[in-house]
């Protein structure tokens, strides 16, 4: 019987990861973007998790202690990322990212 | 001559202050003037203008006493300030110089002219520019100082043109009139001609002091000027054998002292001296007299002194009468020694003289204006002059100039009175019965009429009869018969000397007062800006008043010119006696119109010595000893008096019978009988006009195509210079434009494109960032793999 292992979870992570940044690439909305983020995090979640099982051993809890600290970052970083959006709506009435091209200036 | 010829100079270290002081106090007028004026009024003005040339008098004074108390030949006084350039053997000092000569016109000058300051006080008094007036004044003695004491011809010269310049300043005194403008540059202008001749005739002389022509009429210089050319050490002058420095100068006394002195053989070489085959010194003396025809009114250049009586009447006695015209005669006394060497210079000088004195006074006889009369009478009376010191009388000539400087001022100033009496009014038709009215001016120009006519015991008859008597006796000149020939016009002209002054005494003094208050002003006005501010005085109060505010928008501020009403304020129909100021300088001058002659010129026929003028002007004129005279009886010379007197008797009575108290007819039946003789005469036999023709339209012409070759020549030059600069420039400036510029340019274009291209990279999508990003580090990953 083929049990699941490091591999998995890995390529698991590393699909999250890809989508996530499919989708911080090629969305237009900031909302999408930052949904995007999302995704590209908890793919890293994901692996620190997988380590943490497969390398350290289930006594040890420092992987999924970082995943937490993750997450907590990730809410910290979607509240400051929805502002930003709602910074730029009112500015450029608008949350396209192609339109909001101030950096070119 | 031996040596006691030589004059040894006293330095006496206080001269300067006689020239100095009236520069003080045009200085102070200059510098404070005007304030002085509005702060303290015109008291201010003329008591620095008439408390220096006091004190210039005093000095003058002193000075003329310590030579008063030395003997004749110590009469040399001189004080040397300071030395102003040195040049090769030229070497010119600021130094005063007083010898009898130069004593005698320093107290004419000082002391006519302190009179005429005192009378300007009641003449000017109306005057708005009051300052103005006392400063030209000031200025004026001071330069006519340096001209007198000057010990050398340079300043001498500053002198000359300083009096000049002054002339020309107070001529125009009222030079908002174009005429009066317009005859001071003409007297600047004639005058100028002169001063060329004298600049001339300075250069020939101080050249030939120091260099010889030879027979090739080649000029060989000799001793200092040689080596100056050369640039080396210059030789200490030589010495004669009676200790007289050779060698070219400056110093009237040391070329007193050459000349005078026989053993330095200066006097003899001159004489052999020839310049284009002429002799030197007639060539001097007639190029330095012709500098006296300029500044002393004779004929050729004597038509600028008439219109010079535009400016105020003190001014023409002090200027035109009294002291600047004599400059002329004063110079060839000066120099009795270059013109005694002469015959020609001195037929030159004395029969300009005399044709001057005759042409004047016949064109003096039918002058109606006073001061015309008055004018062409100087230019008559200076031809005396210059008879006197053309035949060799070389005193007499000074002493005429000193009694003429007495009754010519007395009457200028005089006529002055009768014109402000007149209210400004210069046409002695418009004149007449004045004596009962101003009784001083009457008398004082009375006796100044003696002195001038010739009358016994008044001045003009010593001076006048000494001239004429010599000029009969002379001998020195060119031809025998010329000193009769002289004497002849000269006693025709003393005739008509009496027979004008007499005219104009008695046009103005006898008869009716003719000068109806009505009709005159607006002639006044035409004439006389100035007069229409004193008029105005007269008029009802709100008339004057705006009179009175007009001419001060012209000048000064209104309250100066309200003091000057105490001067002037019975301006009305009737003539009137001048104010007190005025009529002391008219007494003053009178008395010594009347007295000068017999005191210091007396004949030594009359006193058994010779006149004390003659003797105290002795030193100064080493010359007169050596000019031949003919030996004559005693009788002889009384009849001649005899004659003098009778000519000034004719002439007298002549005026009296034709124009005591205006009844006559005879004058206008003659004038009627021959109209063209009179217009001719009264017309100034169109000299004026002949020197327009001659003389001015040549100059316009001359300027006008000097204008034309400025314009097309020059200006065509300086405009090809600029054209061709403006093409070089061109095409400079295209070169510029297309390569310097075209370079630069491309630079910049590349760089500007080049960063439009990549500005492309920079589009602001934050996405596409991320992808360049991510491509990064894919590729660095890819490389990764290939690189291991």
């Amino acid at each position: 019987m083929t049990s699941v292992g490091l591999p998995h979870f890995l390529i698991v992570g590393a699909v999250l990861f890809a989508l996530g940044m499919v989708t911080v690439v090629t969305r237009r909305n900031a909302v999408g973007i930052l949904m995007g983020v999302e995704l590209i995090l908890n793919a890293a979640n994901v692996n620190f998790i997988a380590f943490n099982h497969f390398v350290e051993g289930p006594a040890r809890l420092t992987g999924q202690v970082f995943s937490i600290f993750v997450i907590v970052l990730a809410a910290a970083e979607a509240a400051v990322g929805l502002a930003i959006v709602l910074a730029i709506y009112q500015t450029f009435r608008t949350i396209d990212v192609e339109e909001t091209d101030l950096l070119r200036e | 001559m031996n040596s006691e010829n030589v004059a040894h100079a006293l330095h006496l270290s206080w001269l300067w202050l006689i020239p100095f002081l009236p520069l003080l106090g045009a200085a102070l007028n200059t510098a404070f003037g005007p304030w002085l004026q509005r702060r303290y009024g015109k008291r201010a003005n003329h008591a620095i203008a008439v408390g220096v040339m006091v004190a210039s008098c005093i000095v003058a004074e002193i000075a003329f006493w310590s030579m008063f108390a030395r003997p004749a030949h110590e009469r040399f006084f001189e004080d040397h300030l300071w030395t102003m350039w040195r040049s090769g053997s030229l070497k010119v000092d600021l130094s005063f110089a007083l010898d009898p000569l130069g004593m005698v016109m320093t107290l004419i000058v000082t002391h006519v002219a302190t009179l005429i300051h005192v009378y300007s006080i009641g003449y000017m008094a109306d005057e708005p520019a009051y300052w103005r007036f006392f400063l030209w004044l000031n200025l004026f003695v001071f330069s006519m100082l340096l001209l007198v004491m000057g010990s050398n011809f340079v300043v001498m010269f500053f002198g000359w043109e300083g009096v000049g310049l002054c002339s020309y300043g107070l001529i125009g005194f009222w030079y908002s009139d174009v005429e009066k403008a317009k005859a001071a540059l003409k007297a600047f202008v004639v005058n100028r001609f002169g001063d060329f001749g004298f600049v001339i005739g300075l250069f020939i002389l101080f050249w030939s002091l120091s260099g010889v022509w030879n027979t090739q009429s080649r000029y060989v210089p000799e001793q200092g000027l040689a080596t100056a050319q050369l640039g080396a050490q210059v030789e200490h002058p030589r010495v004669s054998p009676a200790g007289v420095p050779l060698g070219p100068t400056v110093e009237f006394r040391e070329l007193r002292n050459q000349f005078a002195d026989e053993s330095s053989g200066v006097a003899n070489r001159f004489g052999g001296m020839t310049l284009w085959g002429l002799p030197v010194l007639a060539i001097i003396g007639i190029c330095l007299f012709i500098g006296a025809t300029g500044k002393s009114a004779q004929i050729p250049l004597y038509v600028w002194l008439p219109d010079a009586m535009a400016g105020p009447t003190p001014v023409s006695a002090l200027i035109h009468a009294a002291t600047m015209v004599t400059a002329g005669v004063y110079m060839v006394a000066r120099l009795n020694f270059l013109f005694a060497l002469s015959p020609a210079a001195m037929t030159v000088v004395a029969a300009i003289g005399a044709l001057t004195a005759i042409f004047a006074a016949s064109i003096g006889f039918f002058q109606y204006d006073i001061k015309k009369v008055l004018a062409y009478s100087t230019v008559s009376q200076l031809g005396f002059m210059f008879i006197g010191v053309g035949v060799g009388a070389f005193w007499a000539g000074i002493f005429h100039l000193m009694t003429h400087a007495f009754f010519k001022a007395c009457l200028f100033l005089g006529s002055g009175s009768v014109i402000l009496a007149c209210h400004h009014e210069q046409d002695m038709r418009k004149m007449g019965g004045l004596a009962k009215y101003t009784p001083i001016t009457r008398w004082t120009y009375l006796a100044a009429c003696w002195a001038i006519a010739g009358f016994p015991w008044a001045a003009g008859f010593y001076s006048k009869d000494e001239i004429l008597w010599k000029a009969w006796t002379a001998n020195g000149l060119a031809a025998p018969w010329v000193g009769q020939a002289i004497y002849i016009i000269g006693a025709v002209a003393a005739l008509g000397t009496s027979f004008y002054m007499f005219r104009s005494y008695y046009m103005t003094f006898t008869g009716e007062y003719r000068g109806g208050h009505a009709g005159h002003e607006d002639k006044e006005r035409l004439e006389d800006p100035h007069a229409m501010a004193a008029h105005a005085h007269a008029a009802d109060a709100v008339h004057a008043h705006t009179h009175d505010e007009a001419a001060v928008d012209v000048h000064q501020t209104p309250h100066q010119h309200d003091m000057t009403h105490g001067a002037h304020h019975e301006h009305g129909g009737v003539p009137h006696e001048s104010p007190r100021a005025m009529t002391w300088a008219l007494v003053a001058l009178a008395a010594a119109a009347v007295v000068s002659g017999v005191i210091l010129g007396l004949p030594q026929l009359w006193s058994g010595h010779e006149p004390l003028l003659e003797r105290f002007l002795a030193p100064s004129l080493p010359a007169a000893e050596s000019v031949p005279f003919r030996e004559t009886s005693h009788s002889t010379e009384l009849l001649f008096q005899l004659i003098g007197f009778g000519i000034a008797a004719v002439g007298w009575v002549g005026a009296r019978a034709l124009y005591l108290d205006a009844k006559s007819t005879v004058p206008e039946r003659l004038k009627e009988a021959f109209p063209r003789a009179w217009a001719v005469v009264y017309n100034k036999y169109y000299v004026d006009e002949l020197y327009d023709a001659m003389v001015v339209r040549f100059a316009r012409f001359c300027s006008r195509a000097l204008y034309w070759f400025d314009q097309n020549v020059i200006d065509g030059m300086v405009n090809l210079m600029a054209t061709i600069g403006r093409t070089v420039a061109y095409v400079d400036a295209a070169f510029d434009q297309k390569v310097v510029d075209g370079a630069v340019n491309l630079l910049a274009d590349t760089f500007l494109y080049g960063g439009a291209k990549l500005r492309r990279l920079q589009t602001g999508h934050i996405q596409a960032y991320l992808f360049g990003a991510l491509a990064g580090a894919i590729a660095f990953v890819i490389i990764q793999y290939v690189i291991r």
